[in-house]
This record gives structure tokens, sequence and C-alpha cells, in this order.
């Protein structure tokens, strides 16, 4: 059947910000739809609230709606560009939510209105709804687990006394698992049912009988609308049932079940996408069994293109959204060439010859008060992968490819932090789900704990157990060899079981590169092999490498110049999609310069992971050794040339490790200049030479260096450690007992010790701390020929003390004086003259008053690259690309990558943080110097606070229209509180405060609707209560300069806890008034990137 | 353990370092040929079709869930050797009984590990399939011996699998006799869904067969070149006509020839789980479990048989029906065993061709 001919234009629904549960894989499904949309012919829309993407860039769509993502929104942009048909299934669970909503209002799916295609409500539904799902699955002959369903606590309570405990509560309609959970004893089931009913947009849980201890599967399946089905993948987790997927180690492909029983799998998958109806394309089923006995259950299926199946494309090398793409606009799957082998059809399923292992990456040291214990519910930011040829060598691979200060399973300086634990311990330890558990494991083993004994504790499978043990038994034979005394064998044991040559420096007392040497004199370097889908059966042109240690070498000579991109790795609080942004751009301007580009990145979410992104694809962690290895086989497929190496793209992770490349093969920027930005001595010794005022402040590296400073500088005092990205641990210290506290967190084992610990090399920063100033953001790229282009000036919505990260800005800047922005740009530009900065910088500004100073500089790409690049029309990525290759801003300009601004329309941009509190109850929501924000969303419209209403309704803050709000503000915040409050009323809302405020508000005339005294005082109706009661559409609270953490911390968990939009610093309440006042009773206008851009 | 350092050498000179795994052997040698199944491994080496050849697993680890008795597909191996990048030390699955490598020592199937599986196959791909030698003798002994094999074509390796007696399996509704070229254990439980199998020795006469008075005769799957068996050809052409056939793989090629059609060698055969396989008549792409190494030349059947199967990666032939017999075809594996299950339907087929004669 051949592509639909009765559709021109397809609206395709992205999935908004990243968040934990829907990350950069929907940009890499959604920016792969967009293509192959496109290259069909069809007029592709786009909606996407987040401007970090790939998928939003205006060149991908022929209309581009970077605007929030509610069904209101969408339904707007449908009125205005009467598109044929919605594409909902490459957009995450948002895309498909969207979708239902718009469905059930009679916008989409019925006669009159744009088609559903990929999946259709009716099959959206059966998937979705746990109830209906499970009724299908008995009715095609599959077993589930028992289970019924509640929409009220009584219901619940009824059907868990069928059912018995333990049981597991799955919210309907949920992501990421979030209000799932697992409750043996009935008081936990009371706290979790209510829980999830909360979480579940229609109020329904499943309760089901729970199969803790199982093994855990998952396939992917696609479907083409002849009902061909194929697997791509399977999927084995590592991590018995009773871990989200998302948090498990997985493997693939399964490694411990038998043909027999991946058959019957396979025929229920088969059979589970069929009874569901899922038309076309992608969908994962999701499988327990029971080790004992090998019983198999259906868990749940996703009706789309999800995580993992963005993670079985980057395993198979199988495109599955770019398949999806083309199965929902008509194609078969024997009508799509399968673009690896191009000889032979899509119709098949891919076999692979090697492993591959995902781990995900957690951020519980950014969330104080979490439990860092894992379960149903997703609760991790990032993931890596790693190939190698067997599990010991991927899963080293993959540990290293963390940077989490692990070298591999063991052998390394952090595996000394158990040694204080007991053997009981331990084995207690390991019975729980935690981030560590696998290090722990891996500890027992190396104590010689049988693999029986551990398994009985931690449920994970007896054969991936001994692989690990292979890892130890490994590390104890080598620990008596020596790198002289190795034979070649023996070497090229070790690297088979993936320790890399840092693991076997610290076993041997040696250095990394002494390790190197001996090896590469024994003639043992790595191998790299291709990624085919079909097991080198079929010739293929894949360029989609990963290394190992065998025979053959598979990379392709080719002399055209290269440029090695080193991406960003996993994503994490403070370094995620926008760092990808900036290594695909760099890649796409390279290769239409005519360079070879050759990728080098870890992260199985990213774009920059698709080996159509790139000339050729590495999937490596991003270490020295690994690197180092791209470099020496890239320098002899180009006959000895070695390529450029671009390091400033890819956030810290890249940029650390400049200083351990050649110097001569750095593209842009030298190590020397980013080292001087980054070393505190020589970069205060810059700011004098060039007069620009900074804080006050030194660095320490012990508590009385610390208190020094203090001495001579005042409290309060910001503390950051160097080189870290994200306000890791950065704190705003008041007083001494404080700053005690924050060095000792700093210097201990603590998880930033885990990262690399103090020492003189990295010590910690001491500044004095500017209240009230406002924070300001300059990306500008400066060429060799010291042309400097200031790609945009930010101002901070919330005021410096916030990291910039979690802190919403807008551009152009909306209360700076043009004076101010000129001395600004001024700076910029003479300390990117002073880093002979070639490509993107970075700097940082507070404004207190009439004095500028400069925070710090970063001559890299930074997080807000993206968003100015979105606002303001320039491809700054692109340009400042080209520049670090040599090439000038004015002969970009002539060849016309390089084209001026198209702010200067009366357009504002605001770009707004979105916070992962929601799955964090425990967690208190007040911002500070500690970046926390997963994603970010853009709005733009013609004024800032429309602008400003956009972006906060797109972080999932709705202002209300209607109601009463809570006020409790800190006292250097009562007086713009009360203009607050005084906007408000005009605006009809009623006011309740806390006894403080609205003792101040009163004083003001202000009348005040309802005041309700502290906790502590016990007094009857708390705000506690009344946020609670639901009473309350909106709550302003801001914390008190010195920690707060008693009131206020329990007014912003309550608002979180019952999803009563809240802000938490003034200024945000400023902005968001405005942004009422300014959208109260009017419809919200959307307009697409393509019309702001006026192209 | 101690390591008992290997080697593999090729026909063509190239030499795989590796360790003996499996039974001793200081030299064992064979047609080198690889299977990309990710799982399946003791159906693989089980199957009789594998008689004279090594059989290379593209999959890096082989063993993980050990092996049990009921996943056998004969009553002993017949391939000479198992080719792995890594055999897994410990197993783990309620279904298993004993380990692999315990299984292969035990079985008399040597084999080799630690080689880089994936050269072996690139090489394999490039030059076809080819003999060679693997063991612990030195690598001249092995090239030497390498050089000295036959490998498979034009050797009637049927004869060497075949069973000596018949003997009967199953109690289903209908009568069929199977002939048996190597014929694997899944297939036999198919069939016995369907019917009363009666397993007959390749040899056996078509006169024979008639006289057991069958309401179909099953061709089975088995090693080697169809040429190299001219008395199964002559058999199934006493057959044709006279009762409903059904030919899997090496019976698809033996009812080929009997027709009149030539088969001829592929330049790496097929052998793994995941081809898709077109019917003709539904458009519906099939994934099929596949182990050959010879092929109908569709183009000599003109006029004889229509083509109902089309392999969609190399568009060579995998299914047939005669235009004036009740009798049918397929190149691929319906029954799996190990692979997918897509193409079970087939069996159905037969019962209904053994029923009323309608396809």
């Amino acid at each position: 059947m051949p592509k639909r001919t009765d559709l021109s234009s397809i609206l395709i629904i992205g999935s908004g910000p990243i968040v934990i549960g829907q990350a950069c894989e929907f940009d890499y499904s959604g920016t792969q739809a967009c293509r192959v949309l496109k290259d069909e012919g069809y007029r592709v829309i786009l909606a996407n609230s987040n401007p970090a993407t790939i998928m939003t860039d205006p060149d991908f769509a022929h209309r581009t709606y970077i605007e929030p993502l509610t069904w209101e929104v969408v339904s707007r942009i449908i009125d205005r560009e009467k598109p044929d048909a919605v594409l909902p299934t490459l957009g995450g669970q948002t895309g498909l939510n969207i979708a239902m909503a718009l469905f059930e209002r009679g916008l989409v799916g019925v006669p009159g209105t744009p088609e559903l295609i990929g999946a259709n409500a009716e099959a959206i539904a059966t998937a979705e709804d746990r109830e209906k799902f499970k009724k299908a699955m008995i009715e095609i002959g599959l077993s589930v687990p028992a289970s019924g369903v509640a929409h009220t606590l009584d219901e619940a309570m009824t059907v868990v006394e069928q059912i018995g405990l333990p049981v597991i509560v799955r919210p309907a309609y949920i992501l990421g698992g979030r209000g799932t959970g697992i409750a043996s004893t009935a008081e936990q089931f009371r706290a979790i049912a209510s829980n999830g009913l909360d979480a579940s947009p229609i109020r329904e849980i499943l309760i089901e009988k729970s199969i803790a201890g199982w093994k855990e599967y998952e396939l992917e399946v696609m479907r083409d609308r002849a009902d061909n089905c194929v697997i791509i993948c399977s999927i084995e987790n590592v991590d018995p049932m009773g871990v989200h997927t998302g948090d498990s180690i997985t493997v693939a492909p399964a490694q411990t079940l038998s043909d027999v029983e991946y058959q019957i799998m396979r025929d229920s998958a088969l059979a589970c996408i069929r009874r569901v109806g899922v038309e076309t394309g992608g969908s994962n089923v999701q499988f327990a069994v029971d080790p004992a006995t090998g019983q198999q259950v259906v868990i749940e299926m996703n009706p789309r293109v999800s995580r993992s199946s963005a993670l079985a494309s980057k395993a198979t090398g199988f495109p599955i959204a770019k398949i999806a793409a083309k199965l929902a606009v008509g194609y078969t799957l024997d009508e799509i060439p399968n673009d690896i082998t191009r000889m032979t059809p899509a119709s098949f399923e891919p076999t692979i010859d090697y492993v591959v292992t995902k781990i995900p990456r957690w951020a519980f040291e950014k969330l104080p008060g979490t439990s860092g214990v894992l379960g149903t519910q997703m609760q991790s930011v990032g993931e890596v992968m790693a190939i190698g040829r067997t599990f010991p060598e991927s899963l080293q691979k993959a540990l290293r490819s963390l940077e989490q200060g692990r070298l591999g399973l063991n052998c390394d300086p952090a595996e000394k932090q158990y040694a204080e634990m007991s053997d009981d311990e331990l084995f207690a330890a390991v019975a729980v789900a935690t981030p560590e558990r696998l290090m722990q494991v891996g500890e027992l083993l190396r104590r010689g704990a049988s693999i029986d004994r551990i398994h009985d504790a931690c449920r994970i499978d007896p054969w991936f157990l001994d692989q690990m043990a292979m890892i130890v038994e490994e590390r104890h034979a080598l620990s008596s060899a020596s790198a002289e005394s190795l034979s070649p064998r023996a070497w090229k044991r070790a690297k088979r079981l993936g320790f890399s040559d840092a693991q076997l420096a610290y076993l041997w007392g040696s250095t990394e590169l002494e390790v190197r040497d001996a090896r590469e004199r024994a003639g043992v370097v790595p191998t790299y092999k291709t990624v085919d889908t079909c097991s080198a059966e079929f010739a293929a042109s894949t360029p989609y490498h990963y290394s190992t240690y065998e025979d053959e070498n598979e990379v392709r000579p080719s002399a055209k110049p290269r440029v090695v991109i080193l991406g960003s790795g996993p994503n994490r609080i403070g370094q995620g999609i926008e760092f990808d942004y900036c290594c695909v751009h760099a890649s796409f301007a390279l290769r239409d310069a005519g360079y070879e580009t050759v990728m080098v990145n870890c992260n199985p979410e990213t774009v920059s992971t698709d080996y159509d992104t790139s000339d050729r694809l590495y999937f490596e962690p991003l270490t020295r050794e690994d690197v180092m290895n791209v470099i020496a086989v890239e320098t002899a497929a180009a006959g000895g040339v070695a390529p450029k190496v671009i390091v400033s793209l890819g956030g810290q992770t890249p940029l650390k490790l400049s200083g351990q490349l050649p110097v001569e093969l750095v593209a842009g920027t030298s190590p020397s200049s980013i080292d001087l930005a980054e070393d505190r001595e020589k970069w205060n010794a810059l700011c004098r030479d060039l007069h620009i005022p900074q804080p006050p402040g030194g660095t320490a590296v012990t508590l009385a260096e610390a208190e020094a400073i203090v001495a001579e500088v005042g409290f309060p005092v910001l503390v950051r450690p160097s080189y870290v990205l994200g306000g890791r641990a950065m704190q705003i210290v008041h007083d001494r007992e404080h700053l005690a506290r924050a060095m000792a967190e700093l210097s201990g084992f603590g998880s930033l010790g885990k990262e690399g610990g103090l020492s003189a090399e990295r010590p910690v920063l001491v500044d004095r701390f500017l209240e009230d100033a406002t924070e300001v953001d300059v990306d500008a790229i400066r060429d060799h020929t010291g042309e400097v282009l200031i790609g945009g000036v930010m101002e901070h919505v919330e005021e410096a003390g916030v990291h910039s990260g979690d802190s919403a800005c807008a551009i152009p800047p909306q209360n700076l004086p043009s004076w101010v922005v000129e001395v600004i740009t001024t700076y910029t530009a003479s300390i990117a003259e002073a880093l002979d900065v070639r490509g993107l910088i970075n700097v940082q500004f507070a404004v207190a008053g009439t004095s500028v100073y400069v925070i710090e500089a970063n001559p890299r790409a930074s997080r807000t690259v993206p968003f100015v690049a979105k606002a303001t029309g320039v491809p700054l990525a692109k340009v400042a690309t080209r520049v670090m290759l040599g090439a000038t801003l004015a002969e970009l300009r002539v060849e016309g990558l390089l084209v001026d601004s198209v702010l200067s329309s009366g357009a504002v941009a605001v770009k707004e943080a979105v916070l992962p509190f929601n799955r964090f109850p425990e967690v208190d929501t007040a911002l500070g110097p500690e970046m926390r924000s997963t994603g970010e969303v853009m709005g733009f419209d013609v004024t800032f606070g429309k602008a400003f209403y956009k972006a906060e309704l797109a972080a999932g803050t709705v202002l209300p229209t209607e109601g009463t709000v809570f006020l409790s503000l800190a006292d250097a915040d009562k007086p713009a509180g009360l203009v607050v409050a005084k906007r408000l009323r005009r605006l009809g809302f009623g006011i309740a405060a806390t006894t403080g405020t609205a003792k101040y508000l009163s004083r003001f005339g202000l009348d005040i609707d309802q005041v309700v005294g502290k906790l502590s005082e016990g007094a009857g109706n708390t705000a506690v209560d009344l946020i609670a009661s639901g009473d309350i559409c909106f709550v302003i609270n801001t914390p008190q300069g010195r920690g707060g953490r008693t009131d206020g911390e329990a007014i912003r968990k309550a608002a979180n806890v019952h999803h009563v939009s809240s802000v938490t610093t003034v200024e945000a309440a400023l902005a968001a008034v405005q942004g009422m006042a300014e959208q109260f009773g009017r419809p919200l206008e959307v307009r697409s990137l393509q019309e702001h851009h006026g192209r | 353990m101690a390591i008992r350092e290997a080697a593999l050498v090729l026909a063509d000179g190239s030499v795989f370092e590796g360790e003996a795994i499996g039974a001793e052997a200081s030299v064992a040698t064979g047609e080198v040929v690889f299977n990309t199944v990710l799982s399946g491994y003791q159906e693989v080496i089980t199957d009789p079709s594998y008689a004279g050849q090594i059989i290379t697993f593209t999959y890096p680890h082989i063993g993980n869930y050990g092996t049990a008795a009921i996943d056998d597909e004969a009553s002993r191996p017949h391939c000479r050797g198992v080719i792995v990048r890594d055999l897994a030390r410990r197993h783990s699955n309620h279904r298993a009984e004993t380990g692999l490598d315990a299984m292969l020592a035990a079985r008399g199937v040597p084999g080799i590990a630690g080689i880089d599986t994936r050269r072996l196959t690139r090489v394999l791909r490039d030059t076809g399939a080819m003999s060679g030698a693997f063991g612990t003798a030195s690598e001249s002994d092995l090239l030497a011996a390498a050089r000295a094999e036959r490998g498979t074509d034009g050797i009637d390796l049927v004869a060497t699998v075949t069973t000596g007696q018949p003997y009967s399996f199953g109690s289903g509704r209908h009568r069929v006799v199977a002939y048996d070229f190597g014929i694997k254990t899944t297939i036999l439980r198919c069939l016995a869904e369907i019917a009363t199998v009666e397993v007959v020795p390749a040899s056996t006469t078509a006169a024979d067969v008639l006289a057991r008075r069958p309401d179909g005769v099953f061709l089975s799957n088995g090693p080697g070149d169809p040429a190299a068996v001219p008395y199964a050809v002559e058999a199934i052409s006493g057959l044709l006509g006279e009762v409903p056939l059904f030919g899997i793989c090496l019976g698809h090629q033996l009812l080929g020839r009997a027709l009149g059609g030539t088969t001829f060698k592929l330049p790496f055969g097929h052998h793994g789980g995941n081809h898709p396989v077109r019917h003709e008549a539904s458009g519906h792409v099939e994934i099929t479990s596949q182990n050959h190494n010879f092929c109908l030349d569709p183009e000599s059947l003109a006029g004889k048989a229509s083509v109902t199967h089309l392999n969609l990666n190399d568009l060579t032939n995998e299914g047939m029906r005669v235009i004036d017999a009740p009798a049918f075809s397929v190149q691929y594996h319906p029954e799996a065993g190990p692979g997918p299950h897509d193409s079970r339907y087939l069996f159905e087929q037969f019962a209904r061709l053994m029923q009323d004669g309608s396809f």
C-alpha cells in the first residue's frame, strides 16, 4: 500500500519540556517524524513548547508553534492551520493525552475534524485505561496479574480486600509511573492509593497483586496497516519487577529467556498490539516472568513511541520513529527499505551481535529529603547506554559513561566507600533497590559472597550476577599482575571484560597514560564494530560504531577533513538537551560546509546519537581513554591526519576533557583560555586587568580559609565548588555555622566527593552574595578577527541567588536601562577578547542599582543558546561552530548563515524552567542557588506579560482567572508583595494571607478575606489546611532569607501535593500578575516561529 | 577450569584465536556456516540439517539459559562443531537441566569460544560458506585439515542422519507418512497435532509409502545438497499426484527437483530466525526461521508450480504450489524451533489438503 494521497497536512504534537519520564527521546522521535513527513511532501505543522529541541528548529516543519501544550492551545493551532491529520504517537504521553482531550471534545478524530493517525482514540483508550486493557488481555487469553480498578478510596479498600497485600497501585493516564507504588501494609496502601487517585487525570487506579521480584521484559513491536507485525528488540531488566523500567538497569537483547519462552512472549506481544488496535507504528509491551515457573503475565503496553523505543532504536539501528511516521501515512513495512542494509526491507526483525546496557542517572543529591529508594515511580533524570560484545564489557562501559566518579564496577577510588559496611549490612542494602545497588553487589562479589546468596537478597538473575563475578575475578587475577607482565592475550581478556586503563592504573598504582602505553606496546588496541541490524549477515553502510577488543576494525578510510564533536553524555539537571541541540547543530553546520562529522556520545535519548545526524557515530563513553581511542582510529582512517575536536558545545562533560587532549586538536577557544576562565585566581586577575568589577571573594580548600574570606567580604556569601554545572552544591550562606556545614558537605565523601572531591586544583569558591541584584546572562560569539556578536542579553525574572537554570528570563531585557545593557555588552566583548575566544562565550552578570558585576564567564555553549536562537532567529550554534573552525562572522554573513536578529519587531520571548517537584512531595519547592529544573519552555508573544503567561502555562503553572490567592511573604518581599496583592484585588481575586503578611497588607488598606495562623502556633485553621481544602487557586510564598524551613516549607509542599499553582519569589509573582492582567478575558493568540522570524 | 587454547583456521588461511569448549578435539572439520538467532542455540545445534557443518553463532553470549532435553530437535546432534564468542559459565532458567558446555561434551560436539565471530561472519558473507578446521592442534595441521575437508556439495548427508527403522509419532486425525531426511522434532510435534505420523527412512520407495495408505506424505528438512539424494527425488516423483504432499526445506527442494526443477547453492545460505517472507496470495509478511544453503530456481519450475512465498531480503523462492497435483512446500521452517510462529498455518493447510483437497 503506497502512501496516502488524501492527506496533505499533518500536525505533530511534541512532548513539551523535559520532565522526569519524558525526556529528549521524544525530540529524537519527533525530529525523525518531521523529517520523514516533510520529505514525503506533506505540509508539517509542529506544536511543542520546548525551545531546546531540535524538532522546533524552523527548518524541520513548515509551521512550528512554540506554544503551551494544552488542548485549548492545540485546538487554536488546528483552527488556524486546518491540518488533515494529527499524529499524536510521537510526542510521548503529552501527545496522547492532548489527542484524547481533543477527541473527547469532538475536535479531532470525528468526521469534519482532523483524522487521528498512528493510533485512534479507541486504541489509545484500550491501552491507557487500565481496566479496559486488562479486560482486553484476558479476552485474548493472556495472563495479567490479579487486579481491580478503583475510582475512590473506598472502592480501593474493597479491591484490596479481595486481592490481598502486597499490591501495586497504578494510576490511569500517567507517564513515568507517576503516583504508582507498592503497598505491603494497609496503612501504606491507603496513602499510595490516595496519592495514585490524585495523580490520575481521570481519578482511576488499578490495584494489582504485586509480583515484585519477578523478571521483567519488554518487547518493542511495530505494526503496519496491512497487519504486518515485527518485534524490533527485546529488553531484559537487570532489576527485577518492583523498579520502574525507566529506573531499571536494562539489557538488550533478552539474556535469560529460552527460545521457547521468547516465542510465547513474542506471540503475546503481537496479539496485544492487534487487540489494542494500534493500526500503525510502534508500541512496547511489558511482561513479567516468574523465575520459578516461567509463568508470563502482561503488565502494560504503550500505544506509541516511547523511551524504550528510543533505546531499542539505538540498540539495534532500526529507526522506530522514522518508520512509525512512514507507516502512519500508509506505507507498509515491506515497502520501506532498511536504511542500513539498503538492500533489504524494513519488514524484518533486527538481530544483533553485541550487548547493550542502559543505566539510569538520578539526581537525589539535588533533592534533599528524598529517600533515594527506587520504586514503581520513575525518578531518574537521564540515562546512558553502552555497547559491548559481552554484558561485562557493556556494563563497565555504561558505568564509566555515567560520569559519577565510577570507572567501572570496581577497581576505582570510590570502591572504598563500602569498606566500612559489614557483609550483613551490604546484604541488607542490596535487598533495597537504590542507585548504589549494583555497586554494592559488586562489593559483595569482591568479598567472595556466593551468587545464590546475593540473588536471594536482591533477586537479580544469577546469570547477570555470574557475569559480574567474572569482572571481579578478573580484577583479582590482574591485581597480582603488572602492566609489563601481561601477555597480549591477558590484556585482551581484561579489556574484553570492559576494564578501562584508569581502572588498571588504580589497581597497579600507576597512571592511566602509563597503562595505555604498556597496552599499546603489547599491541592491544580497540577495534570498532558496526551496528547494522543484521549481525553482519548483509553488507551495511551504517556509520554507527562501538569499540571492543576483537580482531577486526570496520571503520572505513576516507580522505575528507573531519571534525570530532564530543557530546554531553547522560542528561542530568544542569546539562541536558540544550547541549545536545548545540552538538547536533555543529554537525549539521559542518556537514553543510563540507566536513566529515564524527559524533561521540553515550546518551541514547538524543538526536546526536541518531546515526543519521553525523557522518559517523561512535556510541562511546566520554572519558579520556575512549575519546583518545576514537581520535586514534579516526586519524588512522584519514591516513594519519588527526581530526579537529569540538569540546565546547556539550557542556561540562567534554570541556573537562579539553585539557587531556592534544592541544592542537581542540577547535575554537584554546584549553588554556578555558582554564583561564575556570581557574579562580587567574580569572580574578583578568577581571582586575579589565577593570570589570566582581563580587569580592576568594577560593578555599579548608574551613579556615573560607572563614578568612568571609572575614574580609562579610555574610551572606555564595559558596560553590569549581568545575561543576547546574549549581551543584551551591549554597547561599548567612552565618558561620552554615559555612562550616557547607564546607563539610563539599569536602566529605558525600555525593560531591564522588564527583571529584576538593583539592588545590578543585577548590571551593566563596563570594560575597549580592542581595536584591538582577541577574543577566549574555551569549556571544567572537571570531579570530576579534569581531564579537552579541547573541542575546537575557534578564532574569528571579533575583540573583536563584540559579539561572531555575529562573525565568526574558529577551530582550524588560527592566534594564539601555546604558546598563550597553555596559554589559561592552564587558562581554572585552572578556571575550581577553580570553581570545573563538566561538561561544556565556557571561553572567549581576546588576545591583547602578553597579554591574561579572559573576562568571564560560567560553563554551550555554544552556540558553537554543532559546536565544529560537527567539532571535540567529542560528548561534551553527555560526559558532563555523567560527571555531576558522570562519569569520563577516564571511558567514556573506554566506547567508549569519542573519540579523528578528527580535526588534516588538516581540518578547520568555524562558521558564520546569521543576520536578510533583514527583518529590517531600522536597521544598523554594528556589535557590542549586539548580533543580529538568527542562524549559518558551513563551513568545507581543508583550512580556503575555509571553510570561504563556511560559507559565507551558510549564504547567496555570495562572488562575478567579478565586482566592494565598500570600505568605518574607519581610524583604513585603513591599513588592503589596503591589502584587493590590493588582490581584483589581483583577477580582480574593486574598488570604498568614498573620504577618496580612497585618502588613492591611496596614496599606488592603482587605484580607482570610487570615491563617502559623503552623507552629497550632492554630485551628492553618495555611496547610486552607490549601488542602481546595479553596485556594494560587499560592505566593517566598522563603525567609535565612532558610525559613518551617511554615514556608510546609506551605510550599502543601501547594505541590495538592496541585495548586505556586510561585516562590516575589519577582515571579509580579510577572504572574502582569501576565494575568494582560491575558485576562482575551483569547490566547498563537503564532508560528516562521511568522515571528518573518520567513 | 584451565583454559585450553585453540584456533580456528579457514580453508582460505584465515586464523582465529580462541579456546576449546565442549568435547575434546584436536581437529574438527566441516563447512563453516553462521546463524543469527538470538535464542534457540540448542535447537540449532541438534537440528540434523546441520550435518557436516560447523555452526557459528553471531550472538556473542551462548548458553545463558542452559539446555533441556525437550528442546532437542533430534536424538543426537549431527553438526561437526560450534563456534561462539562467549560460552555462559553459569546458566539461569527454570527449564534448564544442564549447561551447554556439559551438553556439548556429553554429546561429543567440540566447540571453540572467544572467537571474533563477527569477523568470521563477514568473511563467510563475502566468500560464501567455507571449509574450516578448529581445535587444539597446530595452526598448520588445522589449515591442512581445513583444505582437505570436502564441504557439503554433492555429498549425501541425508543417509547419515535418517532413521534406520520406521517409527510412529502422535495420534492425530489424519494418517501421514513423513520422510525423514533429517526431520526435526518440532516438525513432528506440529504434524502430530493434525495426524498420526509414520516416520520412514529416506530411502523408502514410493510404493512402500503408498502401501501404508497415507492421507498425505510429508517431506522433511535435512542436510546438504538436494542433488546428492536422487533416490528421494525418484520416490517423490512416484508420489506426486497420488497423495497430498507437503515439504519443508530440503523436502521443498526435493519436490522441486522431482518436478524437473533445478537447485543452486546460495552464496552464504540463510541461517537465522528473522527473514521476511511474503505470502504472495495475501501480501502478508511472515517473519521466518531459515536454515538452508541450497535454493530452488523458480524459473526451472515455470508451468509446473506457482511461487507462493518470496524472500524479501534476496527475492529467492520460499514456497510453491504444484499446479497439477495436490502438493505444496516451503523453503523456510514454519514449525520454528527455534524462531517465530508466524507460519504455523501451513500445517493446517496440509490438513485441509488431506481433508478435501483444497488449499
